[in-house]
């Protein structure tokens, strides 16, 4: 297998892990119009309950099934005691509120489980790697990852298209006094959405932290990513979340690769292009 | 009569106005009144967030270290004013600058990030405070920023990494890549690795590096696949290092590429890295398995202390708690007597659980640095890769 392909499985492989994230990312901004910057805080939350309950059950994907709808829970209960209170409020009160919970989040994530580094180990059914070249192999689980990642995408996508949810809530990012108006509760959307958003970042952390370490403020940087991505992708757009992730995956994966003395510049230049292209994002509506 | 009243008066009002504890920094303590008046040590470390437990152990290995030695410093009590630094250098010229000028501390201790620890190498030069560094290896401080009142009881990120280097070329290895995150650290780390490698014989090929603090390893693990060098040297610490390790395990190039680094790839960590770090060989001015009769009698006593095991960290705070007391005991708590002091802190010989040691004219261990393989969850001795190894200091005035 060529070099090439090889880097190309690399980022595609990183995209479809941020699609998780950032699909929850832009459905809460662009629904709800709510600037979550605890969103990363959701993810770190996943990785460290899959660690503290893959200890309590001894088995990651039991921690996982367990974990889903206690992060549906957290979610239901944030939005029901703070985020209820932001949707008709100005962008700094969310940004307040929010950073405020990412230090609350991280502090009690702090007492209950500490400040150490902690690992997963991979799922002995998947705990081994395909050989590439003569020196290089493959993780399975970064294969399998990426398989739950694109069946994740493909549910939200049928959701989204086929169901009498996912057009409300489509009509609901398109104009939410027209929906209220038509007699349909936005308000259970809203909370819906909310807990979707939550469960999908956990669960990327909790799929992910058998091969990121498990350590404090793992969050905030695929923060930052994931408003890259939801920027690139158009706020509120679940195709360009997928479209976006993709794009920064191997963006992050070659500019790492080709100019490594840019390395770190290299998505931000990608997103900088693309806003000067399309101002909205690629699916964004101006 | 009447004039002695008022100068009374006037007495009072001074004693009052600028308090007892400035008084003491104006009369030598020596002299001051019983010797009642307490050492201020202005400890700056970090209490929250990653670092919580590094800080934690130094904090509490410098407090063992000066009970130990009978609970004073130069026959004076000890004070602390304490700020938890949270590793964040936006805040770390403000904190230090308010345990030097507001709390008057007389030596001001920290900290274990780099970057915090360069504005304190900055707050005390401009102040003319003394600072012991108990972690931090920025070459900055013991090289261009070197000064009398500067002083380090841990290591240079140059010290270790040159170690590795040595020993790379002495077993033969011809061709070497060198991956950490694109920061100072990384970058000293991998130009003491460069210097010895190339010095023996080899050729360190290519340098990659990845934004701080990211994670995501494959793209630069495809890239040391294709280049196949002899030998990969790595400087990743906490979340990097356990990610690191494993996606090179998982990557399968432990079985074709070893991998070395500094200790800090292994420290802290194996727990979280389980059976990918096992047979790893990194340096470090410490090691588990010293045959080291105080390192025996430190980890007992630490045990016995806080109820956690020692580790480097605690070592390197420990050995703060040393110098203090040989210092401050040379001087009979005399701390105005600053060239005395920093005279008797230079000749101190460290009795350190890593072994003895005396600082460099720069003020930064002379030491040795072992080689450790990691079995289980310990860094066992295996060799020393580097006897007494000095930081070449460069760009110090004073070496």
């Amino acid at each position: 297998m060529s070099l090439l392909l090889i880097q190309v499985l690399n980022g595609v492989q990183y995209g479809l892990l941020l699609f998780l994230v950032a699909s929850g990312l832009t459905l809460i901004f662009g629904i709800m119009g709510v600037i979550n910057l605890a969103h990363g805080s959701f993810y770190m939350m996943g990785a460290y309950l899959a660690f503290s309950l893959a200890q309590l059950v001894g088995n990651l994907w039991l921690a996982i099934l367990i974990g889903i709808p206690l992060s549906v829970a957290i979610g239901l209960t944030l939005e029901l005691l703070l985020f209820r209170q932001l949707y008709r409020r100005d962008h700094l009160y969310q940004v307040l509120l929010t950073y405020g919970l990412i230090l609350i989040m991280e502090e009690v994530r702090s007492l209950l489980v500490g400040d150490d580094v902690h690992g997963i180990a991979i799922p002995a059914l998947f705990d081994f790697s395909i050989r590439l070249t003569d020196t290089l192999s493959y993780p399975v689980y970064r294969l399998l990852m990426s398989a739950i990642c694109l069946a994740t995408a493909g549910l939200m996508a049928l959701v989204i298209r086929r169901t009498r949810l996912g057009m409300t809530i489509r009509a609901g990012a398109n104009n939410p006094e027209m929906v209220e108006l038509l007699g349909i509760d936005i308000g259970l959307v809203y909370r819906i959405v909310f807990a979707a958003g939550v469960a999908l970042a956990a669960f990327a952390g909790m799929i992910a932290a058998p091969v990121a370490s498990i350590y404090p403020g793992m969050g905030n940087q695929i923060l930052i990513v994931s408003f890259v991505v939801v920027v690139i992708g158009g706020i509120g757009s679940i195709e360009g979340a997928f479209l976006g992730s993709l794009l920064i995956g191997l963006a992050d994966t070659f500019g790492q690769v080709l100019a490594p003395q840019i390395a770190g510049m290299t998505i931000y230049m990608l997103m900088a292009a693309v806003l000067l292209w399309r101002p909205a994002g690629l699916f964004g509506r101006a | 009569m009447t004039i002695r009243h008022s100068r009374r008066r006037v007495l009072t009002g001074i004693a009052a106005g600028v308090g007892t504890a400035t008084l003491s920094t104006i009369l030598p303590a020596r002299f001051a009144i019983g010797q009642t008046a307490k050492v201020k040590l202005g400890l700056m470390l970090p209490y929250t967030g990653t670092y919580a437990a590094l800080g934690k152990n130094i904090d509490d290995a410098m407090r063992l270290a000066i009970a130990e030695g009978g609970g004073k410093l130069g026959g004076r009590d000890v004070e602390y004013a304490v700020v938890d630094d949270e590793s964040e250098p936006a805040k770390a010229t403000e904190n230090a600058t308010k345990l030097v000028a507001r709390d008057k501390v007389d030596i001001l201790i920290g900290t274990v990030h780099s970057g915090v620890a360069a504005a304190m190498v900055k707050v005390a030069n401009d102040n003319n405070a003394l600072l012991i560094i108990p972690n931090a290896g920025v070459g900055a401080a013991t090289g261009p920023l070197c000064a009398p009142n500067i002083f380090r009881t841990s290591f240079s990120n140059w010290q270790p990494a040159f170690a590795m280097g040595k020993v790379a070329a002495e077993r033969g290895q011809k061709r070497a890549v060198a991956i950490s995150w694109d920061y100072a650290a990384g970058k000293e780390s991998i130009g003491g690795f460069k210097e010895a490698f190339e010095a023996g014989g080899g050729k360190l090929e290519s340098e990659l590096y990845l934004p701080f603090p990211q994670v995501e390893f494959q793209a630069l693990l495809t890239q040391i696949a294709s280049l196949k060098p002899d030998v990969v040297y790595t400087f990743f610490a906490g979340g990097g290092a356990v990610s690191f390790v494993k996606d090179y395990f998982a990557a399968g190039l432990r079985k074709t590429i070893p991998l070395v680094g500094p200790g800090f790839l292994t420290d802290g960590t194996l727990q979280a890295q389980g059976e990918a770090a096992q047979g790893l060989e990194t340096t470090l001015h410490y090691a588990d398995g010293l045959d080291i009769p105080k390192d025996k009698a430190f980890r007992a006593a630490f045990k016995a202390a806080v109820n956690r095991e020692a580790d480097v960290y605690a070592v390197q705070g420990y050995d703060t708690g040393q110098l203090l007391v040989a210092g401050l005991g040379a001087v009979k708590g005399d701390v105005g007597a600053r060239d005395a002091l920093v005279a008797a802190m230079e000749k101190t010989t460290i009795d350190s659980p890593r072994g003895k040691f005396a600082l460099s004219k720069a003020h930064n261990p002379i030491q040795d640095i072992y080689l450790r393989k990691v079995e289980g969850l310990e860094n066992k001795y295996v060799s020393i890769a580097a006897k007494a190894l000095a930081d070449p200091a460069r760009g110090c005035k004073m070496a």
